[in-house]
């Protein structure tokens, strides 16, 4: 299984948050020892007479950046796992402009002001002060202006997707340009902060060019497709499948539409005219060929409670489309077992226009012919729970994800 | 005994506080090292680095204890709070203290314990204490509109390359730059 690996469920919550804690202190230390715990120095940023703040931070960003993309590239680390910061374009800019002001002003930002206070700044003390009364003053006033704040709502939206490229060429366009801009701030530096670059350390080009060819290094590596994935996943998922612990009885399901403390996203991967034909209620039309494509919106559901079950008419490509969801890292995925035609089987016995074909069908094939193609609209496809009284062994167990709710700064 | 028990707060303020103050990282280091931190969070975890989160549930716990009913009523309180819900149980605050520790405990091997006011010299202290202060409560409306400040969107967000997270890094230095001009008593 690649990194991050499920940490709540293998160490439990203490040691969970103990490894927090830990990189919470490397946090401080390093910001301590980069000087973020002093206010001139942080300031003088913006009057172009040390670029630290630049400097340090576009250093984190790109070293940080190379690692990631070569472990995910490597298949070491599962990218539809790591928290990407959800694109609000509209707030985020405000709110960035608004933070840029109160940066220049108080001299710090939340992180480097905690490191101030705790070293005995008091200029640090006096913005902590602050930016719990700020923060107060949010919670308290953004019911006013909900709409906005929730405004360009884009979700998880990478550079990549928006650009579409692959991850090593926006890789290696990003280092170029933190390149390039430290390479302006220490001419910046010369002019307005008198500082002598000859004195600087040689060792500082080696880095550079080793950044440069990490980014390369990612376009050759290449992603990880679907099936590699998979292989990944495969020694734990593929007895779940051959087990059958991943097909739900008709019954289950039916339970399950009933269950409104489940989020229920039922996924047909028929062809359209076999879901034309005949459809369950509520389930989404969505071709097996277009299910990878899917992957990005599908995770955005919440991940406390949400189930996906698949479906087609038998199970042949419902198992084809599981695999691709588990490979993508969409949790609680299950299969209708025996598909639609097993659904009908069960919950169209009452309906005489719904007849069996003369003989078995082929795989895939609806094993059903119905008089119109009225979708949703057969008493098979939404039947009351309270009606059937199903027996079968129940096999959805939530997995609790890492609560995603929480990522990035809260 | 007197004088054996004042030499003795001195040792530990002198431990403290007197310890031979060692220069900076350079910025290239402290940033490479910072990135080795924040890469090592996204592998283990899944999740970046944060701070402003961690204060924001700090206050909510607060608030949580004195007026209950008032978090009920308020959505964007009540998902962190609502219910039985801890909003103390989250991995950020345990992130948040360990930033605490971790910037004292290199703050004293380093020698840079030091209860100081850093200022330009053009204003008083207290004017700067006044300013920290405002320019923290502004820091901390905007990073919470942000959904999360610099550690929070710009580190991790712009790590993993989040089109909101670059815009909203251009634009903290867009507000910090645009205002520096008409600020510029405050520091130089």
């Amino acid at each position: 299984m690649p990194f991050p690996l499920p940490l709540e469920t293998l160490l439990g919550k203490p040691l969970m948050y103990l490894i927090f804690g830990i990189i919470g202190f490397a946090f401080g230390s390093v910001l301590e020892m980069s000087g973020f715990a002093i206010s001139t120095k942080l300031a003088a940023q913006f009057y172009f007479k040390e670029m630290t703040v630049l400097k340090v931070m576009f250093t984190a960003i790109v070293v940080a950046m190379v690692l990631i993309f070569t472990s995910v590239g490597l298949g070491l680390l599962d990218f539809n796992q790591v928290w990407v910061n959800p694109t609000y374009l509209w707030s985020g800019i405000l709110g960035g402009f608004i933070m840029g002001i109160g940066f220049i002003i108080g001299g710090f930002c939340p992180g480097t002001s905690l490191v101030s206070a705790v070293t005995g700044k008091l200029d640090g003390l006096f913005f902590v002060l602050g930016g719990l009364t700020g923060i107060f003053l949010f919670g308290e006033t953004v019911g006013f202006y909900e709409e906005f704040w929730n405004s360009g709502n884009y979700g998880r939206l990478t550079i990549m997707d928006w650009l579409k490229l692959p991850n090593g060429v926006v890789v290696t366009l990003v280092v170029f340009m933190a390149l390039f801009m430290f390479w302006g701030s220490e001419q910046l530096e010369r002019i307005f902060g008198k500082r002598n670059l000859k004195a600087e350390p040689r060792l500082r080009l080696a880095g550079a060019g080793l950044l440069a060819l990490g980014a390369i290094a990612v376009i050759f590596i290449g992603q990880p497709d679907t099936a590699e994935k998979w292989a990944l996943f495969a020694p734990v998922k593929e007895p779940a499948l051959q087990e059958r612990q991943v097909q739900i009885h008709p019954g289950e399901l039916l339970a399950a539409m009933a269950n409104d403390r489940l989020n229920l996203v039922m996924l047909d991967v028929r062809s359209e005219a076999d879901y034309n034909l005949f459809h369950i209620r509520g389930a989404r039309h969505l071709p097996l060929e277009q299910v990878k494509a899917a992957v990005p919106k599908l995770l955005l559901e919440p991940a406390q409670n949400t189930v996906y079950v698949v479906m087609s008419n038998d199970e042949v490509a419902a198992t084809e489309a599981w695999k691709i969801l588990v490979a993508e890292s969409v949790p609680n995925v299950y299969i209708l077992e025996g598909g639609i035609n097993n659904w009908l089987k069960v919950f169209a016995v009452e309906e005489p226009e719904i007849a069996p074909t003369p003989t078995p069908p082929g795989p895939e094939r609806l094993a059903y012919t119905f008089p119109a193609a009225l979708g949703a609209r057969y008493d098979a496809a939404d039947p009351s729970p309270h009606e059937w009284n199903l027996e079968y062994t129940p096999k959805i167990k939530l997995q609790v994800k890492r609560d995603k709710s929480g990522g990035g700064c809260g | 005994m007197k004088t054996r028990g004042k030499g003795r707060s001195l040792n530990l303020k002198a431990a403290l506080f007197n310890r031979p103050e060692k220069p900076y990282l350079h910025p290239y280091l402290g940033g490479a090292l910072l990135g080795v931190v924040l890469f090592l969070a996204f592998f283990l975890t899944g999740n970046g680095l944060g701070a402003s989160g961690g204060l924001n549930r700090l206050i909510v716990f607060v608030q949580d204890q004195v007026a209950p009913e008032h978090v009920d009523r308020n959505a964007y309180l009540l998902k962190m709070a609502g219910g039985d819900k801890n909003p103390l149980d989250d991995w950020i605050i345990p992130m948040v203290f360990g930033t605490l520790a971790g910037g004292f405990v290199s703050g004293w091997r380093h020698g840079r314990l030091k209860i100081a006011t850093h200022k330009g010299p053009g204003i008083s202290v207290r004017t700067r204490w006044l300013m920290a202060f405002v320019g923290g409560a502004i820091m901390g409306y905007g990073a919470r509109m942000a959904r999360g400040c610099t550690s929070g969107q710009a580190l991790s967000g712009g790590a993993v390359l989040s089109v909101g997270s670059w815009a909203f890094m251009f634009a903290v230095f867009g507000g910090a730059y645009l205002l520096a001009y008409f600020v510029r008593k405050l520091w130089n």
